[in-house]
């Protein structure tokens, strides 16, 4: 049985041709007869009564919006009626993005609005600022990477309880590397998927880690970074543990890797225990820490990046981890003056100069750097070298006004001249950092840099031991790395540990043909 | 609740470029910003703004203040007299445009527009007596606002001045505002001759009444699908009312001829009325201000219920900062002079007409109307463009008013300071250009901003009001 519908829409007007086309868009609806939507004027008043849509007097004015239908029965004229209402709320229906360009957007609101799907917020504006931005994104509900620094401590307290409050991801600030799902964030190298899981407080740390793991043909799940700061008292590791949870939870995450400088003690305990708790095998390199207070239940304890590296990659093959191998390249230290008797490691990452600084105090007498650690010693002057000294290029008090080593290589290179100028320096021992973010072509910024040095050593033999950081992927290319340092006469140890070994052997070697 | 290892990344990237180029790279979705630091680079109130960011107040308040705006419909319902229809107008008081200004800071033409409104009211004989008056501190002067009214440019409106009453026909709340002189030498620029005069009194005795009467026989005339009409047929109902005056005075006239007016009468009407294409724009501010009132004074709101200028300072009202007006020094305008006239010549920003932009109209709903970017050498494209633009700091969408060039989309309206200050877009104005000595009158039109100063200082005080 045909059913008649009418609806008045109060006070709405349309133009005559987007009612027409409405009209021939709900007349074209299954089950539907005849439709019309019109202003309620006279006049068409007047033609739907001849048109025998209308009969007697309706309630409208001029300024209503007037529907009228016949359909085959009450559901069809049910559902015309709503579509007429769908379409009359909802503009043309076209593409909202049609037509003239939308501004580039200008906040992070505007970002979703761009890309309404957008989980995340990668953050790196200057640190006054970085905190709002992160608070921001938080309250959108984006999980966050803040690799901005100089955020106080008390706004990353805020931040982390703000992302625990919202079962959202934090990472940083001060996060310089992560890789989430093979994406990289910020400076991360261009690493393979695979089973290893990675959270860290230091950016070079993880890329180190990561890089290795790489080179060794298996992979990464995720790498998180958690800021220098995480796992201080103060801030109670909140993000390593909320880390640590996504790993656990997470079905291509085999073995779990953590790196940092040794926590807080009571942090340490929760890490562990949540570490623990994950039912996975975890290796945890705390630099400096005492593998007695870290190992235990399925926790695994490395001493270095590199041993980490080997235990994760053992642990996700199946085998067992046989200790890593300790074969230092040969050099031929008769060629070294009687003087020549000092190390001088220029490091672009913190987390490397820290573990070579312990690494050599642990082999040599009288280490000094910026930023001691274990039994080193503080510099009096950081642009001043004395002893065997690291330093970190890549802190505060090097950084400020200047781009990071890792981008801009003069800063190093002048201080690798004045090294080689000083006649007690045997050994320079440097790190290459590779991957996103850095520089296009370490190795061609560094050699002629090299061969200045080697000629301000005015004929006494030098030493340059160092390491390559990175992939094949890489847009630098660890293989085009690795042989343009060669050819120079680098010598390139496998990794971080490795290098400052090499440069504590060879320092002790020529120490101990000298007193015969 | 682990969620991030088992998505898939879409990333928005704030700051340095080649992060996201390396995402891109590597196959992710990325957005990169167009940066700068909110809030003008102060760091404690971006801090506020982060804090106001899906703020558990101030959400659901919008949503009722949007929803209040929305659910006006404004009805053109008669005419009045403003000392018996304003609330709270004193006997000796002279309302204006824009937040609260004493006489001694006043800008030229609302100087002269008060002289000529002294002397319209006969409360001194000559214009040096009128000067002398408006200095003695004998007059009281409010700002139209404060009394549910609105007025073009100086916003002039004494107590013998006929009025606009728009109602709204679903609550019966009320706003009201003066009736537009035409162009040329005209009391709201600052003209106080005596053929300013002589109409004001004819608009007085004459017109106001005859309008009164056509509206009475009408019942009133429905503002939304009016105006709707005319945002189609190219005006923003600001700067551009020639479709929607027209429409309304092919509302007027067959109610006019019926009014039984003298034949001669009845032609001065309809001849004043047709000449003047903004005869319709104080009506479009007045029911634009009875929307923005149903918005004002929700607790916690971050919607912007009134723009308003006085020809020193901008001032708007946010819906929870209850009557406070948030300052800043008014702006110059950027657009294209009269025959004779330059920029030296221009007044700052005046006036309450951007009570039309506060509600989606004007700048807003620029692509509505492109002939308006021609007074800044603009293209469609532009307009469109302006309308795009304040789709970003606004609440939502007209649900009556639709832009053609915007497929139809709604009216960007609801201005929220939280998204001016994060996005740095400053609410767009177009508006006219008054001469800066009293009663020379326009001189040109152009597009304006509302400045920043003023969201800032808003802003600071909602983090006060809700976070308190």
């Amino acid at each position: 049985m045909a059913a008649a519908s009418l609806k008045i829409v109060h006070n709405t007007y349309r133009d005559s041709v987007t009612l027409m086309q409405i009209s021939a868009k709900i007349a074209a609806l299954a089950g539907v007869q005849q439709a019309s939507v019109v202003m309620a004027t006279e006049g068409n008043l007047a033609l739907l009564r001849e048109a025998g849509l209308l009969d007697g007097e309706v309630a409208a004015s001029p300024s209503d919006l007037l529907v009228v239908l016949r359909a085959e029965n009450d559901a069809a004229a049910k559902a015309a009626l709503e579509e007429t209402e769908r379409v009359l709320a909802g503009g043309n229906g076209g593409s909202p993005r049609s037509g003239p360009k939308e501004i580039a957007p200008r906040s992070l609101q505007m970002g979703l609005t761009a890309q309404p799907e957008a989980n995340f917020a990668l953050i790196s504006t200057p640190g006054e600022y970085a905190a709002a931005e992160a608070l921001k994104a938080l309250r959108l509900g984006l999980h966050v990477m803040l690799f901005s620094d100089n955020v106080a401590l008390e706004d990353e307290v805020l931040l982390k309880r703000e992302a625990g409050a919202r079962g959202l991801l934090l990472m940083g600030p001060d996060c310089g590397t992560a890789i989430v799902g093979g994406v990289p964030l910020g400076f991360a190298n261009a690493v393979r998927r695979g089973p290893i899981g990675v959270i860290g407080a230091s950016g070079t740390g993880l890329q180190q880690v990561t890089s290795l793991i790489d080179q060794a043909g298996l992979g990464v799940s995720h790498a998180f970074g958690t800021g220098g700061r995480d796992l201080k008292a103060e801030v109670g590791g909140a993000t390593m543990l909320r880390a640590l949870d996504e790993l656990a939870a997470d079905e291509a995450t085999r073995v779990i890797v953590l790196v940092s400088k040794p926590p807080a003690r009571a942090v340490a305990d929760k890490v562990l225990a949540r570490a623990r708790a994950s039912g996975k095998p975890v290796i945890a390199c705390f630099l400096g820490a005492d593998p007695a207070q870290v190992e235990g239940g399925g926790v695994l304890a490395a001493a270095t990046l590199e041993d980490a590296a080997a235990m994760a990659l053992a642990a996700a093959r199946g085998e067992s981890y046989a200790g890593s191998e300790r074969r230092l390249p040969d050099y031929d230290v008769s060629r070294f003056a009687a003087q020549q008797r000092y190390v001088r490691g220029l490091y672009s990452g913190g987390t490397f100069c820290y573990e070579a600084s312990l690494l050599l105090a642990q082999a040599l007498e009288g280490v000094h750097s910026n930023t001691p650690v274990g039994k080193a010693v503080e510099l009096d002057d950081v642009w001043r070298s004395q002893g065997h000294t690291l330093v970190d290029l890549g802190d505060d008090e090097f950084t400020r006004g200047r781009p990071h080593p890792m981008i801009d290589h003069r800063l190093r290179n002048e201080r690798m001249l004045r090294e080689a100028a000083d006649a007690e320096v045997a050994v320079i021992l440097l790190d290459v950092v590779l991957g996103y973010g850095a520089h296009p072509d370490p190795a061609a910024e560094m050699l002629p840099a090299i061969r200045a040095a080697r000629d301000a050593a005015a004929g006494r033999d030098l030493a340059f031991v160092g390491f390559v950081c990175g992939t094949e992927r890489d847009p630098q290319g660890l293989a085009h790395q690795v042989a343009a340092l060669r050819e120079a006469g680098v010598i390139l140890a496998a990794s971080n540990a490795q290098a400052a070994r090499t440069a504590a052997a060879i320092a002790n070697r020529h120490a101990a043909a000298r007193q015969h | 609740m682990p969620q991030l290892a088992s998505t898939s990344l879409g990333v928005i990237n704030v700051g340095l470029a080649q992060f996201a180029e390396a995402i891109a790279a590597a196959g992710g979705r990325v957005t990169q910003l167009d940066w700068s630091p909110p809030a003008l680079g102060d760091r404690t109130l971006g801090m506020a703004l982060a804090r106001l960011t899906r703020h558990e107040k101030v959400e659901p308040a919008n949503e009722k203040a949007f929803a209040a705006f929305l659910g006006v419909s404004p009805v053109l319902r008669g005419v009045g007299t403003a000392g018996e229809t304003l609330a709270n107008m004193g006997e000796r008081m002279l309302l204006h445009a824009g937040p609260p200004v004493a006489w001694h800071d006043m800008c030229g033409p609302m100087r002269g527009a008060i002289v000529g409104a002294i002397l319209y009211e006969r409360w001194a004989r000559d214009a040096k007596a009128a000067q002398k008056l408006a200095a003695s501190g004998k007059i009281a002067f409010s700002p139209c606002h404060h009394h549910g009214a609105v007025g073009p440019m100086a916003g002039i409106i004494s107590p013998s001045m006929p009025l606009w009453i728009v109602e709204n026909s679903a609550g019966g709340a009320r706003a009201y505002s003066n009736f537009n002189e035409g162009l040329g030498k005209a009391l709201r620029f600052g003209a106080y001759g005596p053929q300013v005069l002589a109409r004001l009194a004819w608009m007085q005795k004459s017109l106001a009444p005859a309008l009164g009467k056509a509206l009475a026989a009408l019942g009133g005339i429905e503002l939304k699908p009016l105006i709707a009409q005319a945002l189609i047929m190219g005006d923003e109902v600001h700067n551009r009312n020639a479709a929607a005056s027209s429409l309304l005075l092919r509302r007027l006239a067959p109610a006019l001829a019926r009014a039984r007016l003298p034949a001669e009468k009845l032609a001065q009407v309809l001849d004043f009325v047709a000449g003047n294409e903004h005869f319709f724009l104080n009506i479009s501010m007045a029911q634009a201000k009875l929307s923005l009132d149903a918005a004002h004074g929700v607790a916690g709101s971050s919607m912007v219920t009134a723009m308003s200028r006085n020809g020193v300072e901008f001032g708007i009202r946010v819906s929870g900062l209850g009557e406070r007006w948030f300052t800043a020094p008014a702006g110059a305008i950027d657009g294209l002079y009269f025959a004779g006239y330059g920029p030296a010549d221009a007044a700052l920003d005046l006036g309450d007409s951007s009570i039309t932009e506060t509600a989606g109209f004007g700048g807003f709903s620029m692509a509505a109307a492109p002939a308006i970017v021609k007074f800044v050498g603009g293209t469609p494209e532009d307009a469109t463009a302006n309308s795009l633009r304040m789709r970003h700091i606004t609440l939502g969408e007209s649900n009556v008013f639709q832009l053609p060039a915007l497929d139809f989309r709604g009216a960007p309206c609801g201005i929220d300071i939280r998204k001016v200050i994060d996005t740095g877009i400053e609410p767009v104005i177009n508006t006219g250009i008054a001469h800066h000595d009293a009663g020379i009158g326009q001189i040109g039109a152009g597009l304006t901003h509302a400045p920043l100063a003023c969201f800032t200082q808003a802003l600071a005080a909602l983090e006060i009001e809700v976070n308190a």
